[in-house]
């Protein structure tokens, strides 16, 4: 097992926003076909801003602390903002992540975006 | 943290403090080298020389034909690489199975690329390789065999006898020599590692496995057998391995041998009825698989599949506990790939990525087997209620 940094190993303990939420704006979902690792994503918007994430993962210890890291990073994160996260910033928001578990932060990343987007599409249908 | 559950022996063992005593003059007193011609360098010549006899002992076999190398790597490499060039001029065929260690893995690919062919063969629902596809896999060309004697992920225990004697009788049969290698490395203190009842002309060790020290390890090559050394240099290990000998290792290795063989049929029942235990209680949360056959499987084996969660997961959380396992799942490299030996018992990736290996040695305790049963069920639970399942809804 890789060393994994102490917030790493402090998200997996106590994961933040875990589990869906009943009434949500947007469902993103993340998958890697090669290990199964999955991530869904729900978010609620009020206006310009994120106003509230919860998520569901099930992947290694990167995989859960960058989900769990980036739901609390993005409340009350302004919609633009949030379009401009990469999965390197949830990887420092963790206290960085192993060289070979580098690709696992991108489900997070991957389900934020895609929730984001499918917002946008429902805001704007046929554009 | 309360005090730490190892359950990760198949990974390494701890130096036993009487194999430490052993080695330690050895390193500041009796520090010569072994080649040289003084008393003092006599003195590790002579313990070499102990190490050598309590191995052969162990093994059954001719203090000669004992080879120290640098571990279970290094003797698998120089078995397949040493038997392969030694006889490529009868043929440059290699059987091994798919679920060897990469140790035997890799070496047969780098042969691959320089000639040889090799045929991996399949294993069963249980990890156990079949010694009629063994045979059927033998031609005309084949020169070298090697298949693991367990398995260090599943524990299966693979039918060596039983192959060695196809391999030899073709051989015979023919009039031409195919060595048969075993990667003996998760064996030791477990099973009887006499050669002559396996039947092998080669056969590899690792220390650190049995309660010595790491970096040293054991390669048996039977008198008479084709075999080409690998590194190159001094004549130590008779020609077969150069190398100024890692002397208070060899010694560690000698006294740690010993004791496993004296312990062994004690460390066996001990840790089989504490397997069972954790097999029965692991088996009771659902949605959990064994991997590998109920009890045709190694004395401190267990490796379950928990559905729904991953096994990286799984031991961080047994980790804040102070429990030592591992998985059998490499999400960890880069390639991404699940385990090839839970892939080659058919386990689908997603199953895989969900495995646990738990190893025990003799000093476990019931305590710690009960520990570990009130642990696992609430990280499995914990971890699944955070698992996407069917589809997401809001
Ligand atoms: C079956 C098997 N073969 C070979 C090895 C390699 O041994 P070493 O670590 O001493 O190089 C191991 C160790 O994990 C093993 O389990």
């Amino acid at each position: 097992m890789p060393f994994y940094s102490p917030l790493v190993q402090e998200h997996l303990r106590n994961p933040r926003n875990v589990g869906e939420m009943p009434g949500a704006d947007a469902i993103g979902v993340d998958e890697n076909p090669i290990c199964g690792d999955v991530t869904w994503l729900w978010v609620k918007i009020q206006g310009d801003l994120i106003a509230r994430v919860t998520f569901k993962t099930r992947g290694c210890p990167a995989a859960v602390a960058t989900s769990s890291a980036c739901t609390e990073m993005v409340t009350g994160m302004p919609l633009a903002t949030a379009r401009r996260l990469t999965a390197a910033n949830l990887a420092q928001a963790v206290g960085g992540l192993p060289p070979a578990k580098v690709h696992c932060s991108v489900l997070a990343i991957g389900a934020l975006h895609k929730a984001l987007a499918a917002y946008e599409r429902a805001r704007h249908p046929g554009s | 943290m309360d005090k730490v559950i190892y359950m990760d022996h198949s990974a390494t063992t701890p130096v036993d403090p009487r194999v430490l005593e052993a080695m330690l003059p050895y390193f500041t007193q009796s520090f010569g080298n072994p080649s040289s011609l003084y008393t003092l360098a006599q003195d590790a010549a002579k313990a070499v020389d102990e190490a050598r006899d309590k191995v052969a002992k162990a093994l059954n076999c001719r203090s000669s034909e004992v080879v120290f190398t640098s571990g279970g790597t290094e003797s698998d490499n120089t078995a397949l690489r040493g038997a392969a060039f030694a006889l490529q001029h009868a043929g440059n065929h290699i059987i091994t199975s798919a679920i060897e260690h990469h140790a035997v893995l890799h070496a047969c690919e780098w042969l691959e690329k320089r000639g040889f062919e090799v045929t991996y063969l399949p294993v069963d629902r249980d990890g156990r390789v079949d010694p009629k596809d063994v045979a059927q896999a033998i031609t005309g060309k084949t020169i070298l065999v090697s298949i693991m004697y367990v398995n260090n992920e599943i524990g299966a225990v693979q039918p060596i006898v039983e192959v060695s004697r196809i391999v030899k009788e073709r051989a015979q049969a023919e009039g031409r020599n195919i060595v048969m290698h075993t990667d003996a490395v998760q064996a030791a203190g477990w099973l009887d590692l006499d050669v002559k009842k396996l039947g092998v002309d080669m056969l590899s060790l690792s220390a650190h496995k049995f309660y010595g020290p790491k970096g040293v390890g054991v390669l048996y090559v039977k008198r008479h057998t084709p075999f080409e050394a690998q590194g190159l240099g001094g004549s130590q290990e008779r020609n077969r391995r150069a190398g100024t000998e890692n002397v208070p290792g060899i010694v560690g290795t000698g006294v740690a041998l010993a004791l496993a063989e004296e312990r062994r049929p004690s460390a066996v029942a001990h840790c089989a009825r504490l397997r069972d235990r954790l097999i029965e209680g692991l088996l009771s949360i659902p949605g959990t698989r064994l991997n590998g056959h109920r009890t045709q499987r190694l004395a401190n084996n267990v490796n379950v599949s928990f559905e729904g969660v991953e096994a990286e997961s799984v031991l961080l959380n047994l980790d804040f506990a102070g429990v030592c396992a591992s998985s059998g799942s490499a999400c960890s490299s880069a390639s991404l790939e699940p385990s090839h030996v839970l892939v080659g018992i058919g386990l689908a990736p997603h199953i895989a990525q969900g495995s646990l290996r738990l190893s025990l040695g003799p000093e476990n305790t019931d305590e710690e087997v009960d520990r570990v049963l009130s642990l696992l069920p609430g990280i499995v639970a914990k971890l699944r209620a955070m698992s996407p399942v069917g589809e997401p809804t809001r």
